[in-house]
């Protein structure tokens, strides 16, 4: 890549972390995507940079201390996107590389939907979907009640929208004065049953935030950058923040960037190379 | 609908009315709903006030992770003189009890004890998924109050949860108690508090019924108690019930028959020792709920008798399977058989 030396003299120490722990990610994705072969393959894709925007640039905790009473608390209410989650988790050296493999099989710590019972790292068991911010009211409500500086991070899909329970939590948050409590929606635009603007119009999503009494920030999820720049406009205040990244499923393997969108995109057994090639191929950052 | 003041058991709505009879008797007697939560106290009967809240602030005193939450019905759940007390560690969520029983989880896992109330309908039929996966499954002790289980109001179906014991049992970890008076409440809190895991109290609200006292009786979560002996009949209760079928061995007394009583306010995990053995004997067995006959506590022993290979014909008061009325709640507890004199009349036919 003959790029590459340009990149690295503009992006930051930070992006470059952010850009490395995402790129790394995404390997595990296709990875452990290709040993289930199946999951959420193009949804984890399309949200590394948000994972990894938290991980490596937001969010307090101790690898070998998965439980450490001062850590911030990090919620995966999307429960599907496990094996996002997991690639950040090895990435944040709270699970070992090596247990990626395991992904989705019998026994394993890590199944194919997140569980707190499962899995060192796991706040909370998402799946059941609109319950992921309800919990992060009341672990906010707990620590701040107990004196804990400790910050929740709830991320949903914007799915999630869909759900009565997010718009109760997102009263209750406000109405609390939740300033401590940071949620990221993953503006993806596709749902089950196709794409959000036809299953359920939830826009305008931003303005129905800020209706609630949100601080709110709308950005491509998929620029590190832009994602650095808008947590950063949103620390700690009086009232709760939410970061609405609009991301694109398969992102960082154009070929299945492109690929017609389905919930479960199609990847074929001979495609899992083809994808790791065009993903160190599109990402210079990872290439050294 | 017509009712008399003739049952010495009488509630106090029907007791009122016939006052009012009395006073005006050109007009035909017809109970009112009165409140929406009507006084299950019979008149003149012992109650203590608000039996959950004082028992709540009284734990409070001795444990600061004990925290109260409400989903706009801390007044009508007793919940409110915890929030006079604790003011800040009281936390109100407003009309949304998805939220109420999600925020209990986040609290509970930040290391409190929540306390949660509501009503029984709103608990069971509309947050259920929230109790279950953010509660249950990862076994949080979080601590689910619920007002007008069963028949306890006469506002109809959308406020009588008559079927909220049908419903939890099959939530894996979940602990069911259905208390009896202030005695079962005021104990129950505590332990309640202090045991692993999530629970589900049936709550008995304002000026409730103190009936245990008389009897050698302490609340352990998890045991039934054999309140009194007899050779004829054996009653397994709970909840408001037993304190009816103590009220109908004392009436059946008058016909020579002789009737023990099985108190068992824990629904859930349910003490089938104590309660098989007395149900293994020649006596008239006779189940007691506030509760659908679907699901409750008839199903439960029932269930419990079949596996252990015990073959006992069971009758079971309580309420059928169908919505019930609107109405006074005296009414409707004698038109669904809850009450002292159709307690009695089954169980003079079931032994004949």
């Amino acid at each position: 890549m003959t790029d590459t030396a340009t990149y690295t003299q503009h992006v930051t120490d930070r992006e470059r972390e952010v850009a490395l722990f995402a790129y790394r990610m995404r390997h595990h994705v296709l990875d452990m995507g290709e040993e289930q072969g199946q999951g959420y393959v193009g949804q984890a894709l399309g949200a590394a940079d948000m994972f990894a925007a938290i991980y490596a640039n937001r969010l307090r905790y101790r690898p070998g201390d998965p439980h450490w009473d001062g850590r911030d608390r990090f919620l995966l209410s999307t429960g599907h996107y496990a094996i996002g989650l997991y690639a950040a988790l090895a990435e944040a050296g709270i699970v070992p590389i090596a247990e990626l493999a395991t992904y989705g099989s019998d026994d394993s710590r890590l199944p194919m939907s997140g569980m707190s019972t499962y899995t060192p790292g796991m706040e909370i068991s998402g799946g059941s979907l609109g319950h992921g911010l309800g919990l992060a009211v009341g672990m906010a409500l707990g620590l701040r009640f107990q004196g804990r500086g400790s910050r929740v991070i709830n991320l949903m899909s914007d799915g999630e929208l869909d759900e009565g329970s997010t718009w109760e939590a997102a009263m209750g948050a406000s109405h609390h004065g939740l300033g401590h409590l940071l949620c990221v929606v993953d503006m993806n635009g596709l749902q089950a049953d196709g794409p959000t603007k036809g299953v359920l119009r939830t826009e305008p999503v931003q303005e129905k935030w800020a209706a609630f009494g949100w601080r709110t920030v709308r950005v491509d999820g998929n620029d590190i950058n832009a994602l650095i720049d808008a947590f950063d406009s949103v620390p700690a205040g009086d009232t709760p923040a939410v970061v609405l990244c609009d991301t694109r499923i398969g992102r960082g393997v154009p070929f299945l960037e492109t690929r017609e969108k389905a919930h479960f995109i199609r990847i074929d057994e001979h495609e899992w190379d083809l994808a790791r090639q065009a993903l160190r191929a599109a990402n210079p950052a990872g290439s050294n | 609908m017509t009712t008399t003041n003739t049952n010495t058991n009488a509630l106090t709505d029907a007791a009122a009315a016939a006052a009012d009879a009395e006073v005006k008797p050109t007009k035909p007697v017809r109970a009112k709903t009165s409140a929406m939560i009507a006084s299950i106290a019979d008149a003149g009967q012992k109650t203590a006030p608000a039996p959950l809240g004082h028992a709540l602030v009284k734990l409070a005193e001795q444990n600061p992770k004990v925290v109260g939450l409400s989903a706009d019905l801390a007044k009508y759940t007793d919940m409110h003189i915890f929030r006079d007390r604790f003011p800040e560690r009281f936390f109100q969520v407003g009309m949304a009890e998805q939220l109420l029983l999600g925020a209990a989880a986040g609290m509970a896992e930040t290391g409190l004890i929540p306390f949660v109330s509501t009503y029984s309908v709103f608990a069971a039929r509309r947050a259920y998924d929230f109790l279950c996966l953010d509660i249950a499954e990862p076994n949080l002790n979080v601590n689910v109050v619920g007002g007008l289980p069963g028949l306890t109001t006469g506002y109809g179906p959308s406020h009588q949860a008559t079927e909220d014991i049908a419903i939890f049992r099959g939530m894996p970890n979940l602990t069911i108690v259905d208390p009896c008076d202030s005695v079962d409440i005021e104990q129950a809190v505590p332990q309640l508090a202090a045991a692993e895991g999530p629970s589900y109290l049936r709550l008995l609200r304002g000026n409730v019924p103190t009936v245990l006292d008389e009897y050698d009786y302490t609340f352990e979560l998890g045991k039934a108690k054999v309140l009194r002996g007899g050779n004829d009949v054996v009653f397994i209760s709970s909840g408001l019930m037993t304190m009816r079928a103590l009220s109908a061995a004392k009436a059946l007394e008058a016909h020579n028959v002789d009737v023990a009583v099985v108190h068992t306010p824990t629904i859930k995990p349910f003490d089938a020792p104590t309660v098989l053995a007395e149900l293994n004997t020649d006596r008239l067995a006779v189940t007691l709920e506030n509760h659908t006959v679907i699901g409750g506590l008839f199903e439960t022993v029932a269930s419990a008798a079949v596996l252990a290979g015990v073959h006992k014909q069971i009758l079971p008061v309580a309420l059928p399977d169908k919505f019930l009325d609107a109405g006074a709640l005296p009414t409707l507890h004698q038109r669904y058989g809850l009450d002292v004199d159709s307690i009695v009349t089954k169980v003079l036919g079931g032994l004949k």
